[in-house]
């Protein structure tokens, strides 16, 4: 347990020790903040909600997440130090979640920094608390599932790059899935079960009932197990090709 | 005591067989000095021992750990600088090593202790907070090593420690290694040959992934072709003469002229197997009153040794 709190606590301050985290940090709050009130109508709905707010988080993630999680592993099969840390007595679950959980705080930082969105309908109204809780619990979960893939990806190589472009393609893919003209695409010839499956992998049919504060059951299974799964890829990939 | 013992390591990769089943034993108090060509699996040997690396069969008991079911208590036995020297480059030294006690499982007081004690013995304290990318090379290795004597392990993996440091550098670390030599059992890899004479106890060369000498420095020179002839360099003329006249001494085996410039000449006389000369030579120098300007028995070149057993036994293919 505590292995992984010193990995953790090394990882943060290694984000915080170069400009990296600042940078995000400012772009992710910029970004919603331009997406709420200027690309979406925030202000004309009339209505004390959050969901112009939540809604392009998707997209958000797709970029800024896939640049938080392109170094975890990459830079540490780049530089060697997976050899440093691989040797000291940890296990590979003990770094792999150690590191995972600290790019997760990176984001939940981000997104706790959001606070004065909530002040702003506040003042402008009353809104459902409970469903702003929700979908911030949504939007923190959805984030660790980007993660989890990035972190993933990361693996497979030694250039952030590389990471990065793999896992905005594969997070892509998961948003589009749900998409009307994707689903369109599918509707006419195939079977119902097909176009239901493929819908039921992306991101955004399950984050949109969350945003709309309707927990339940099988959208945090999703998004938990699109957390576990690809750690535990990230942990086969990781002992197949740390050597090399 | 034996602090390490290997039982037929093998190590696979695709169609590559890197380690082709080594066993041996390394006690405490023993330097040993893991030799071999780029390629021939000494780092594969070592980052199976310090747990990276997974072997394929086989396996190694480390301060009485096996590497296989009890990865963890064999991992704290041991202090490793991995081949490239990878340290984190973004910290500073003094919270890279306050990093590496943690995880080393000291709490409290205990780390500032350990880290001071580390950069004391390391000579790291001029630049305790200095962020690591912007040290220079034998200071990166330093802390690498700092790192891996920071828990005062009993068993200490280096590979190639001296690696693209300066001579004082070198002379450095192989001081160091050899300071502690007494109460750890060390592996050190390196083929840097002298390394072998100035620091190891005991060498084994390894090439294609086998060991193919197990021996001590000093049973390793008494292979090499110059193990026990006398050189000399003798002033004046008459050099035929003197040729001769060494030629026909009883242990002699034939003479070599190294170098000869007309006014000096410089003679290697080897010995027939198993016997000593240097006498014989000085007394009949004595005798004939030769000027000698320079005598003196070589202990052999392990470069040719290394070259001959490596090269001998068709592992260069």
């Amino acid at each position: 347990m505590s292995s992984i709190y010193f990995i953790f606590k090394r990882e943060l301050k290694g984000y915080f020790s170069t400009p990296l985290a600042y940078v995000f940090i400012v772009i992710f709050l910029f970004l919603s903040g331009f997406m709420t009130f200027q690309m979406s109508d925030f202000f004309r709905a009339g209505q004390a909600s959050l969901a112009s707010f939540f809604a392009p988080h998707p997209w958000l993630y797709l970029i800024l997440a896939s640049a938080v999680a392109m170094r975890l592993w990459a830079e540490e099969r780049d530089s060697g130090t997976i050899e440093l840390l691989f040797t000291l007595p940890v296990t590979l679950t003990q770094a792999l979640v150690a590191k995972f959980l600290a790019a997760w705080a990176i984001l939940g930082i981000s997104l706790a920094l959001t606070f004065p969105v909530v002040l702003t309908v506040r003042y402008l109204g009353s809104p459902d608390y409970g469903v702003i809780l929700a979908a911030y619990l949504g939007s923190f979960l959805m984030a660790g599932a980007y993660l989890a893939i990035g972190a993933c990806m990361s693996a497979l190589t030694k250039s952030q790059v590389v990471s990065f472009i793999l896992t905005v393609v594969v997070c892509l893919l998961l948003i589009l899935a749900g998409f009307p003209p994707v689903l369109d695409f599918f509707t006419g010839w195939a079977p119902a079960w097909l176009i239901e499956a493929v819908s039921s992998v992306s991101f955004y049919t399950h984050f949109d009932s969350i945003q709309r504060g309707v927990i339940v059951l099988p959208d945090l299974v999703f998004f938990l197990s699109l957390i576990v799964a690809p750690l535990y890829a990230c942990g086969v990939i990781l002992e197949m090709k740390k050597a090399q | 005591m034996n602090m390490i013992e290997t039982k037929k390591l093998r190590k696979v990769f695709g169609p590559i067989e890197a380690v082709k089943g080594v066993s041996f034993r390394v006690d405490k108090g023993e330097v040993l000095g893991f030799l071999g060509p780029n390629g021939a699996g000494k780092s594969t040997v070592m980052r199976m021992l310090t747990c990276f690396l997974t072997p394929t069969s086989g396996t190694a008991l480390v301060g009485g750990h096996d590497i296989l079911t009890d990865s963890l208590a064999a991992r704290r036995m041991i202090g490793y600088v991995p081949e490239s020297n990878p340290v984190y480059g973004d910290m500073s030294v003094v919270s890279f090593l306050r990093f590496i006690a943690e995880m080393r499982g000291f709490r409290g007081a205990e780390i500032e202790r350990r880290v001071a004690s580390a950069m004391d013995t390391c000579w790291l304290d001029s630049v305790r907070g200095q962020i690591i990318e912007t040290l220079s090379k034998g200071f990166k290795r330093r802390v690498g090593l700092a790192q891996a004597l920071l828990h005062d392990p009993e068993i200490l993996i280096l590979d190639e420690p001296t690696d693209g440091l300066d001579p004082n550098q070198k002379h450095e670390v192989r001081t160091l290694i050899r300071r502690m030599a007494p109460d750890k059992a060390i592996v050190i890899s390196t083929h840097v040959l002298e390394e072998v004479e100035a620091a190891c106890t005991r060498a084994i060369i390894i090439a294609d992934g086998r060991i193919l000498e197990d021996k001590t420095p000093a049973q390793l020179l008494a292979r090499s072709r110059h193990h026990g002839a006398v050189r000399l360099t003798v002033v004046g003329g008459g050099l035929a003469g003197v040729e001769r006249a060494l030629t026909e001494l009883r242990n002699v085996s034939h003479v070599e002229t190294v170098d000869s410039t007309g006014v000096t000449a410089h003679l290697a006389v080897f010995p027939k197997p198993g016997n000593v000369i240097s006498r014989d030579v000085i007394a009949l120098a004595f005798e004939k009153k030769w000027k000698i300007q320079d005598i003196h028995v070589e202990t052999g070149d392990l470069n040719e040794v290394f070259r001959d057993i490596t090269t001998k036994e068709g592992v260069h293919s």
